[in-house]
């Protein structure tokens, strides 16, 4: 296992390093100024030139992304252009923001996919099946902008219950998980978990059945296993591919949705992406896709080796 | 009966009680403004905002000050230059580069030191001299351009301070409206504790610091500032213009980009006032009692002509056509829900810097028809133009729906008008780069809003020859020594009354000359809660917060 471990750590560093080449070279090649944050229209070609030398944008690109990588490399992410912040402590901060909004969504997305996965996988071509499918269609297909929209005419504009934006009452600096805090995620959690409930119930479904049809299942029945015994083995049997969906959608949730966040002025690190992109603030926008794209290589890293603690057969091939 | 009197007396005495135990809380209740902007983050609060005139508006003239300022008072009147931090100020008869400052006395800024003449010469130094501790390549960029002929700041004694400009520049009082003051003594605190390798980290640091626990001399102080989140200000009960101690104790800052998120907020009760609310919300928020204000701002949605050889706006009359081919009002009622004014230049009547044009833009699709025809063209030979735009951006409005617009009237006119979309960074940054240059995809003219505070952003900068790209933003190339003459007059005269009039003179001398097609003004649109009251919106970009009450 130790050395399966070090072996997929090794595969991750070429990785790491593409991605930061790819998103430093990225935003380097495309049309628009670096200095857009800070450098006026108007200003002139000597204020553009001090500036430009300022920040280090002077220089030839390989020089710069050998700077980037080697300051990256002792924690250094560099400062904001627009904010003049050190970038890691602005990404580490919508991290944190996002991961909090992804362990909610998780939890809910999560539960109900399996749950829904488990029922109509049971039930198959039932009408609890239809239902259940029904739902994870819906989690999938709807925009989740516009459910996120409607639920905030809902629960915030209609009824007044739960607030529309933010992520924590005033006066507070920090988050908590008490509820003037946690009213301010509901929302937002739950319109970030449709999709990987829908995507989980949909595999879970598709596993549960498939196993369900198996012999072995049969066999176990014939030997006079009782359900909920049988059912453990399905669970088990499903586990390993379930869990690599999870892991990817748990990804894909750390990531940060640009829509969802800006949708709920919750800032997390899609809210911090978009604000880059459209400053045009290129150390934060390197930094931010440079942090979440580290998180998506070892949260995969992390979940091949939690697929090869529960299936041997994995490590072996 | 005595334990029904009983009773009685026990109970007046609880009420008594309960009564005088409230009523101390009820008057000393805080009351909170809650704003949401249209910024995604909280415009920087080390002095010098970014995120343009919305950054100044929240982060700028709440918490600082400048040594001139601009007249909020009024929503009738064009918001003029008066006197902030400098009670005085005349230029040197003899040397025309030289102007003296009286500064305000009993001025002090939030941590308690004093301001004066040294703290205006540091503040100067920070953007201008680089060889200065406190320099900080992040404030120039935004300072700099904004007041392009500074050069320097000397002591004359405690109380006074002598600028001096590159060249004569009876601007630069108006200029200085952006130069906010920042505390030299909290950020030399700042310095002497941080750590850094070298003199130029360590200052990098002091501002990292200042930034998050500023102090500048404005009504408002810095209490609490949780990056991208919300900023707080609470009231400066000191302030040195007693007119403009806040009336409301706390405001609260909040950035929501998304236009929905924003009336969302507003109509749960989140937040009290939000800036640009979605226009189709318009009705709801009416019908809910919200009160939406709106006027025009010193903004101009154009588009500015290519001058070079062989655009076809170098004929006068197509210019002239363009600007009467256009239904203004038609496009501020039905578009745009009426959050615009028509545009007739970059001034309308009653700003002090429009002047007399004889050239009326309105709507004449007869006569926009019979210049084309002179021009030579017609309903079987039309004009083909080429237009610039963004989709989104600052100040743009709603760019695609609006060039739609003018591109179906002037095909009444036999203008046959094709659009080049591109990102808005891309347009902003030719924008520097100009007609000529590559990146404006052989466009005839290109549609980017522009500021209209000041006499260099509103004329100089496209109308005076030199301005041409990469200087400044003359992005057409226009050469017209009227205009070159008429921007000299008026930077080289020093009567603020008589300076006024030679920018009307250039004002209307650029309409006469259809130099660009003018369309529109924005509104500053903005949806406050009924609970809200004293708001004067002026025209201007900015607003007085400290007029503000809560009920």
């Amino acid at each position: 296992m130790l050395a399966y471990i070090a072996r997929r750590i090794v595969y991750v560093i070429p990785i790491v390093i593409s991605v930061a080449l790819v998103c430093f070279l990225l935003v380097h090649i495309t049309p628009g100024d670096p200095l857009v944050a800070v450098l006026p229209a108007d200003a002139s070609q000597e204020l553009a030139a001090q500036l430009r030398a300022a920040y280090g944008f002077d220089r030839p690109l390989p020089v710069q992304f050998g700077l980037w990588l080697l300051r990256a490399l002792h924690g250094d992410l560099g400062n904001s252009i627009a904010t003049g912040r050190p970038v890691l402590a602005e990404v580490m901060r919508a991290v944190a923001n996002t991961v909090t909004l992804a362990i909610a969504a998780a939890i809910i997305g999560f539960t109900m996919g399996i749950l829904l996965g488990l029922i109509a996988g049971y039930f198959r071509e039932t009408w609890i099946d239809k239902v259940a499918t029904s739902f994870a269609i819906a989690g999938v297909s709807v925009p989740h902008y516009w459910l996120g929209m409607v639920l905030v005419i809902i629960f915030s504009v209609q009824l007044n219950w739960l607030p529309a934006v933010g992520a924590g009452p005033n006066g507070s600096n920090s988050w908590a998980w008490d509820w003037a805090h946690m009213k301010y995620l509901v929302l937002p959690a739950i319109t970030t978990s449709v999709i990987p409930m829908g995507i989980v119930t949909r595999t879970v479904r598709a596993l549960t059945g498939d196993i369900l049809s198996q012999d072995f299942v049969e066999a176990l029945r014939a030997k006079g296993l009782h359900e909920t015994g049988v059912f453990r083995h399905v669970i088990k049997n499903a586990a390993p591919t379930a869990l690599a969906v999870m892991g990817l959608q748990l990804g894909y949730m750390l990531g940060g949705s640009i829509l969802i966040e800006t949708v709920f002025s919750w800032p997390g690190s899609g809210f911090l992406l978009n604000s880059a992109i459209f400053q045009r603030d290129l150390p934060l926008l390197q930094g931010t896709i440079l942090i979440l794209a580290l998180f998506f290589v070892f949260l995969n890293l992390l979940v091949d080796i939690a697929q090869a603690a529960i299936d041997p057969r994995i490590k072996r091939g | 009966m005595l334990i029904k009197t009983t009773t009685r007396a026990a109970l007046i005495a609880a009420l008594a009680l309960t009564t005088a135990a409230a009523w101390p809380h009820v008057a000393s209740a805080e009351t909170v403004l809650r704003i949401g902007m249209t910024a995604a983050d909280i415009p920087r609060t080390l002095g010098q905002p970014d995120q343009g005139f919305e950054g100044n508006r929240f982060t700028g003239l709440t918490m600082y000050d400048a040594l001139t300022g601009w007249d909020l008072s009024s929503a009738d009147k064009a918001s003029t230059v008066i006197p902030g931090l400098a009670t005085e100020w005349k230029v040197d008869d003899a040397d025309k580069t030289k102007w003296t400052f009286k500064l305000r006395p009993g001025v002090t800024f939030h941590d308690g030191s004093p301001f004066n003449a040294d703290a205006v010469v540091w503040n100067v130094d920070k953007v201008l001299k680089q060889d200065a501790p406190q320099f900080d390549a992040s404030q120039v960029g935004v300072t700099a351009s904004r007041m392009p002929t500074l050069a320097s700041a000397r002591k004359i004694d405690d109380m006074t301070v002598e600028l001096t400009t590159k060249e004569p520049d009876s601007f630069l009082p108006i200029n200085l409206t952006n130069l906010f003051m920042a505390s030299p003594a909290k950020w030399q605190h700042f310095y002497e504790k941080a750590e850094g390798a070298d003199a130029k980290a360590k200052s990098q640091a002091a501002w990292t610091a200042f930034a998050k626990d500023a102090a500048g001399t404005g009504p408002w102080k810095m209490a609490s500032f949780t990056p991208r989140e919300r900023l707080e200000l609470v009231k400066n009960a000191s302030y040195w213009d007693k007119a403009r101690v806040p009336k409301v104790d706390k405001m609260v800052l909040v950035p929501m980009p998304e236009a929905n998120a924003r009336t969302a907020a507003l109509l749960s009760g989140q937040v009290d006032w939000v800036e640009a609310p979605a226009p189709d919300a318009l009705p709801e928020l009416k019908q809910r009692g919200f009160k939406l204000y709106a006027n025009e701002q010193p903004h101009v949605w154009p588009w500015q002509f290519s001058r070079i050889e062989g655009s076809p706006w170098n004929d006068i009359r197509v210019r002239k056509a363009a600007n009467l081919c256009v239904d203004r009002e038609g496009l501020r009622d039905g578009l745009l829900a009426g959050l615009m004014v028509p545009a007739t230049g970059t001034f309308e009547p009653g700003h002090p810097w429009r002047g007399k044009p004889t050239f009326e833009i309105k709507y004449d699709k007869a006569a926009a028809q019979k210049l084309m025809q002179e021009a030579g063209f017609g309903p079987s030979k039309k004009l083909t133009v080429k237009i610039q735009t963004s989709a989104s951006g600052s100040g743009q409005m709603q760019p695609l729906p609006m060039n739609e617009y003018l591109q179906q009237a002037l095909a009444e006119c036999y203008f046959d008008v094709k659009l080049d979309v591109i990102e808005w960074n891309t347009l902003f940054t030719n924008w520097r780069r100009g007609a000529k240059d590559p990146s404006a995809n052989g466009s005839n003219a290109t549609n980017v809003t522009y500021a209209a505070m000041d006499p260099f952003f509103a004329l100089v900068r496209f109308l005076q020859s030199s301005m041409a790209p990469p200087v400044s933003n003359n992005w057409g190339f226009i050469n017209n020594p009227k205009f070159d003459e008429l921007v000299k007059k008026a930077r080289q005269t020093f009567d603020p009354a008589a300076r006024d009039a030679a920018l009307a003179e250039l004002h209307a001398a650029s309409v006469d000359d259809a130099a660009f097609l003018y369309v529109a003004h924005d509104v500053g649109p903005r949806a406050i809660s009924p609970k809200v009251t004293g708001v004067v919106q002026p025209k201007s970009w900015f607003i007085d917060f400290s007029l503000v009450s809560m009920q």
